[in-house]
């Protein structure tokens, strides 16, 4: 589906779409006991550290406005601050490419890792490549990509998928992590013990060698300058420094929507990402570079834009302010749904509040029809999220969407007669009455036949045996 | 059509076109000055050493602190040096800079409420390798160079230099969220601050 003929992500490449839906994904993964221990310690403690920094910040909610409006204004002229950027990265000796979608970004980073003659590339973390499925298509291409985020690689290692925006391998404890390296990773001692210290330690040691020999590395972006053309990558462990710094080549892939208009406006985003997603007031590293500086880091740099998507979303007044998501995933740490389903059962690299409402938008809904249902509506995903996007009020606008693309739902008709007998006060009357009827069914629980997937999820309530308004009448 | 105009043709044809007003109404870069305790308590915070020196004392402090072999890029006042061994940045190769133990440095700024310390290639910071690879980073920040938040650190800075923001040692959190100090960048951070005014 396109929106104002908009066109979507194409399917068959990249990772917003599951094989199943979420309610059967979700319903599998809730009776891992052992995936909602580790999902409900880790979710805790990261609620309570960012609870503790920015309760700190006496003007957070001037910060997060603030930050709403810069994200506003970057969208209400996106074209006009994507041409500035792309010339801004030209003037300091950098190289610019366009990508539709997915297919045309992977090709494109494909060819310039070609063009260098290496056969493989060192990563940082990057949500940009796996929405678009990066990984996969240089292996296509016979080019080997190493993840070098620490749960990333431990995610790769067990040719596993992400289950977080910020901490990948979220749904492993550190036995498993354990496991994972004494199975995959070569020359790791025998007696490797589950301490994280120890843990790190050996990635640390598997990875030093790759960093002080790779000659390409491929980086996403958290946010590009455009009055500057200065881009900006934050991490914790120094392994984006090593790839943003050592290596010839640099290609760093970004959707078009990460572009700031000033460099002041950062000073807005360093004190709302950090606190929002490690809940720390500033993260271990973070840098800055503009196009190529003579003797100093990769004297090659390339930057992809692409859009998969993105322009479709943005054609919509009630939805387009998904895109000012700046991945910092403190609403899937917060969310209740999230926290007992995990990342996985969304079926999209984008998980929780923000992905029910991303990867409809980036796909269409039609390819991604249940992720807007994967919500109770409770609200808390909005009250974190440090640019204010209204993500309940957007569920229900693209359960709106779902719902009309297809007319002949069972919903759709029951909501009609049940408007049609609430437009009138005797039919209302007569259909409360008429509800008394079904009180011995009401012991099923559940409806029967297509009407079942209205109670799948929700216990069907036994109707009073006198409604309210009888009563009243009888006083 | 190229890929490049097809996506600006389709963004035109969002009509996203709007007037958007920026409030900022958050503590801007003329607000508060800077306090020296704060920054030195979050910088520990992150596990990174403080140590408080007057300017007479840095010699010697830095003899301590420098440990194993020792790189020093050009700009670090000669003065700090005095009976210090070390190696230039002639420049040496990412093999060369992975057998030495410590790289001493100064800062372009450092940001009191987040602990954090700015470095972009100015005078004495060298190239963004040289403070990656060794295993020990030593950096020595003048009280002077202490700002308070985060917007009085980009006001004063230059977005067209190579920054690197560095708040405490390299860490990651991605094993049960817990903390731990220490992966690919310098596994150790010692933070000198030279607390004498009228400085060189």
């Amino acid at each position: 589906m396109t929106f104002l003929g908009m066109p979507t992500a194409p399917a068959g490449v990249g990772q917003l779409r599951g094989d199943r839906d979420f309610p059967s994904a979700a319903k599998d993964a809730v009776q891992d006991e052992q995936l909602r221990r580790n999902l409900g310690n880790a979710t805790a403690t990261i609620r309570a550290k960012r609870a503790r920094t920015v309760q700190e910040v006496p003007d957070w909610e001037e910060l997060r406005q603030a930050g709403a409006a810069i994200k506003d204004e970057v969208l209400a002229h996106l074209d006009t601050y994507l041409q500035q950027l792309e010339a801004q990265v030209v003037a300091a000796g950098g190289t610019v490419h366009w990508a539709r979608d997915a297919n045309e970004a992977n090709a494109v980073v494909t060819r310039l890792v070609q063009a260098t003659g290496s056969t493989e590339v060192v990563k940082v973390k990057s949500m940009a490549t796996q929405e678009i499925g990066l990984n996969e298509a240089l292996a296509d291409a016979g080019i080997a990509a190493y993840e070098t985020d620490l749960a990333e690689l431990i995610v790769q290692l067990d040719h596993d998928k992400p289950s977080h925006i910020l901490v990948p391998a979220i749904h492993k404890n550190r036995t498993e992590i354990r496991d994972v390296f004494r199975r995959e990773m070569k020359g790791v001692p025998a007696d490797l013990t589950d301490d994280p210290a120890e843990l790190a330690e050996a990635a640390r040691n598997f990875l030093r060698q790759k960093f002080l020999t790779a000659r390409v590395a491929v980086s996403g972006i958290n946010f590009a300058v455009a009055e500057t053309g200065t881009l900006c990558v934050v991490e914790s462990e120094g392994n984006g420094r090593m790839c943003l710094t050592l290596p010839e080549t640099l290609i760093s892939v970004m959707g078009i929507e990460k572009v700031l208009p000033t460099w002041q406006d950062l000073e807005v985003f360093l004190q709302l990402l950090p606190r929002s997603s490690t809940g720390e007031r500033m993260n271990p590293y973070t840098s800055f570079w503009t196009g190529v500086t003579p003797g100093d880091g990769p004297q090659d740099f390339h930057l992809v834009l692409f859009d998969n998507g993105r322009t479709a979303t943005l054609a919509d007044p009630q939805g387009r302010a998904a895109l000012r998501c700046i991945r910092c995933s403190a609403c899937l740490n917060v969310c209740p749904v999230y926290e007992r389903t995990g990342g996985h059962a969304y079926g999209s690299v984008y998980p929780g509040p923000i992905g029910a409402v991303l990867s409809p938008q980036l796909t269409g809904v039609k390819e991604n029809p249940s992720l807007p249902f994967a919500s109770t509506l409770c609200g808390a995903c909005l009250d974190v999220c440090p640019v204010a996007i209204d993500i309940p009020s957007m569920l229900v606008h693209l359960r709106e969407q779902v719902v009309q693309q297809d007319p002949h739902r069972l919903e759709a008709a029951a909501m009609t007669a049940v408007a049609y007998a609430m437009s009138s006060q005797r039919r209302w009357t007569w259909a409360l009455r008429a509800l008394r009827i079904g009180r011995p069914f009401a012991r099923l629980k559940r409806l029967p036949g297509k009407a079942g997937g209205w109670t799948a999820s929700r216990d069907l309530p036994t109707p009073p045996q006198q409604s309210f308004r009888d009563w009243w009448a009888e006083r | 059509m190229s890929a490049r105009e097809d996506i600006l043709d389709r963004i035109r044809h969002a009509k996203a076109d709007r007037s958007v007003e920026v409030p900022r109404g958050y503590r801007r870069a003329d607000a508060a000055t800077a306090s020296l305790g704060l920054f030195v308590d979050r910088v520990e915070d992150y596990c990174a050493v403080v140590h408080r020196a007057s300017l007479a004392e840095v010699p010697a402090l830095l003899g301590r602190l420098a440990d194993g072999r020792l790189v020093v890029p050009e700009g670090v006042p000669a003065e700090w040096l005095g009976g210090l061994t070390f190696d230039s940045d002639a420049p040496l190769s990412t093999e060369q800079l992975d057998r030495v133990d410590t790289v001493l440095t100064t800062c372009a700024l450092a940001i009191a409420e987040t602990g954090t310390i700015v470095l972009d290639a100015g005078p004495g910071q060298g190239r963004r390798a040289l403070t990656l690879i060794p295993d020990h980073h030593v950096v020595v920040v003048r009280a002077s160079q202490v700002v308070a938040t985060v917007p009085q650190a980009v006001a004063r800075l230059d977005p067209r230099r190579p920054q690197t923001w560095i708040s405490g040692p390299s860490a990651t959190s991605d094993i049960e969220l817990q903390r731990v100090e220490g992966v690919h960048g310098p596994r150790r951070l010692d933070v000198v601050l030279v607390t004498e005014p009228n400085l060189p």
